[in-house]
């Protein structure tokens, strides 16, 4: 008997959550395309956290690589997830809405330049507060900018996960690719628990949460659009894919009418049931591309 | 001084559009929405608010929850859809009074996607910004988080008013002194030394993203000069944002930011030098 029917593939995979953002988004690229910008050694970092007794880091923790996927020009911004809990401060939150407003520039011009936003975030970075929820927006509307030309691919991966005002940046996106590890939600269990009180969430209780904002969840309820394995070379075929389908005829977020109408469909007067919700949002048609 | 949010949002959607009560139909009563002048033209003022026998009892004391969002996307959409071949000047704005406590905690909210909600409101109202629709911004309250990305921060121009009640943050004070691990007090005294941090909107005006600070005594009783006078700071923020580019950039362009947004503009000026440099 050979070793390769003995040991299984996903003890030879190379996974992706293992890796740090950097390495992260170069593995998406083709090789020998790629090269970042406006790195370490440029040494921009928070002007804000120094003045709070908080180390800075020379990248803020956000990575930007610019290079080609599938044979397209594209940029890929990435979140560290461990500088800050992947926080969006004044300089990591310039970076992406900078990158994005390039490769839109780059795209106007003749240039389709697709954006990958790996997101491991807690969202705003709380010792730049405003800064950082003002620099939530202009994501968000640099996204919507690039969407007309380009897709803009978002990918979530890791137990870190994608909370607060990035989750909205999720929303916005042409594509969201989710490993099953990975969480997608507005508010975090903690803050509901702080909040709303432990009867309205338990933040100890992981089956629900992995339940709620689960990966698998998000993609059976047609929230996101691929669920997959912690698989380095799986994740970067995916991108390609979405690369290579290019805009989306028309954007999950534009289908207002479609969720509205779900919305006004739920029973409030119990908590509602992930599993249930599930089924029902994915037998109707329409909401899943 | 405690009062209640929402009532601040409420009585100045009232003093501008003559109306207070909600669309009857598909809206919840959370959302006040209505066509109403403007200077010499129409406009679409939106406002939420809270409710107190909404079906969601996150929404009843005025956290921006699912169907708030949804409704505000629907009534920007079909502005968009009707205006869509109108020259830009004729696209008509779109007229934001915020005093939102924040985004909807709750579990029935995560498990239905707010996240998704959220976002579709918010980029609705980038969309319409970007369509050529002059999007104003009136903070007339709280402007909190999750809640502000989803009413409001996506506006052309921001006006707020200048006094104690008005206060435009990512967190409220007990949630951030906790998650940063400091004071209430502390966290007010960093404040004063780092401008993206303080609770008072004269710091917050520092940061370059507003268009203007307005005053009224007491913004929850205008008197009619006050009205007036707010009436008129929303014409000119209307013809300012038909002058201006369709994106945020007078955001970090503008002369505030040039003082306190460096780490924004250093950043960017370096990436567009190296993204350029092949």
């Amino acid at each position: 008997m050979n070793t390769r029917t003995l040991i299984p593939d996903f003890v030879n995979r190379k996974s992706f959550i293992e890796l740090d953002a950097r390495a992260r988004a170069q593995s998406l690229f083709d090789e020998g395309t790629w090269k970042e910008l406006v790195g370490p050694f440029d040494r921009i970092e928070s002007p804000w956290l120094a003045k709070q007794g908080i180390a800075p880091q020379f990248d803020d923790g956000c990575i930007v690589i610019k290079g080609k996927i599938g044979g397209s020009p594209a940029v890929a911004i990435a979140f560290e997830g461990a500088f800050q809990g992947g926080s969006v401060g004044e300089v990591s939150g310039a970076k992406m809405t900078a990158a994005l407003d390039l490769a839109t520039k780059d795209s106007e011009t003749g240039k389709p330049t697709a954006a990958v936003l790996l997101l491991q975030t807690g969202g705003v970075r709380l010792q730049e507060a405003n800064l950082g929820l003002a620099a939530v927006a202009e994501i968000i509307s640099s996204a919507l900018a690039l969407r007309q030309h380009a897709p803009v691919i978002t990918i979530v991966a890791g137990t870190v996960g994608c909370f607060g005002g990035m989750s909205l940046v999720a929303g916005v996106s042409s594509y969201t690719v989710m490993t099953r590890e990975a969480r997608l939600g507005l508010n975090g269990p903690e803050v509901i628990e702080q909040e709303s009180g432990i009867d309205e969430f338990d933040s100890s209780d992981r089956a629900l949460i992995w339940a709620i904002h689960g990966g698998e969840q998000r993609v059976g309820m047609g929230l996101a659009d691929s669920l997959l394995e912690d698989d380095a070379g799986k994740i970067a075929a995916a991108v390609r894919d979405c690369v290579h389908q290019g805009v989306p005829e028309k954007h999950r977020i534009e289908q207002v009418e479609l969720y509205r109408a779900r919305i006004a469909a739920l029973d409030t007067s119990r908590q509602i049931d992930p599993a249930k919700l599930r089924q029902q949002w994915a037998s109707t048609s329409g909401g899943v591309r | 001084m405690k009062e209640q949010v929402g009532l601040r949002g409420k009585a100045w959607f009232k003093a501008l559009t003559g109306s207070d009560t909600p669309n009857h139909g598909d809206d919840p009563n959370s959302v006040l929405a209505t066509t109403a002048a403007v200077g010499n033209e129409s406009a679409l003022f939106l406002c939420v608010v809270p409710d107190k026998d909404s079906r969601f009892p996150c929404v009843r004391d005025g956290q921006v929850g699912l169907e708030e969002a949804f409704t505000l996307a629907t009534h920007i959409r079909a502005v968009i859809a009707e205006d869509r071949d109108k020259p830009r000047e004729a696209k008509r704005p779109i007229i934001a009074i915020v005093d939102v406590k924040s985004q909807a905690y709750g579990r029935r909210e995560e498990t239905a996607g707010i996240f998704f909600a959220a976002a579709t409101s918010a980029d609705a109202y980038a969309s319409a910004r970007m369509a050529g629709h002059p999007v104003i911004s009136l903070v007339a309250g709280h402007a909190f988080s999750g809640g502000f990305l989803t009413h409001g921060y996506q506006a052309n121009r921001i006006l707020a008013f200048d006094d104690a009640g008005i206060v435009i943050h990512a967190m409220h004070k007990e949630a951030a002194a906790r998650i940063t691990r400091r004071s209430v007090a502390e966290l007010e005294k960093l404040g004063h030394e780092i401008p993206p941090m303080s609770y008072d909107v004269r710091e917050y005006a520092k940061l370059g993203l507003l268009f203007k600070l307005l005053h009224a005594d007491d913004p929850q009783h205008s008197t009619s000069n006050e009205v007036a006078e707010v009436r008129r700071a929303i014409t000119e923020a209307i013809a300012d944002a038909r002058k201006g580019k369709l994106d945020l950039s007078n955001r970090w362009e503008s002369d505030a930011a040039k003082e306190t947004r460096k780490g924004t503009l250093a950043v960017r000026a370096a990436l567009e030098a190296q993204w350029f440099n092949e």
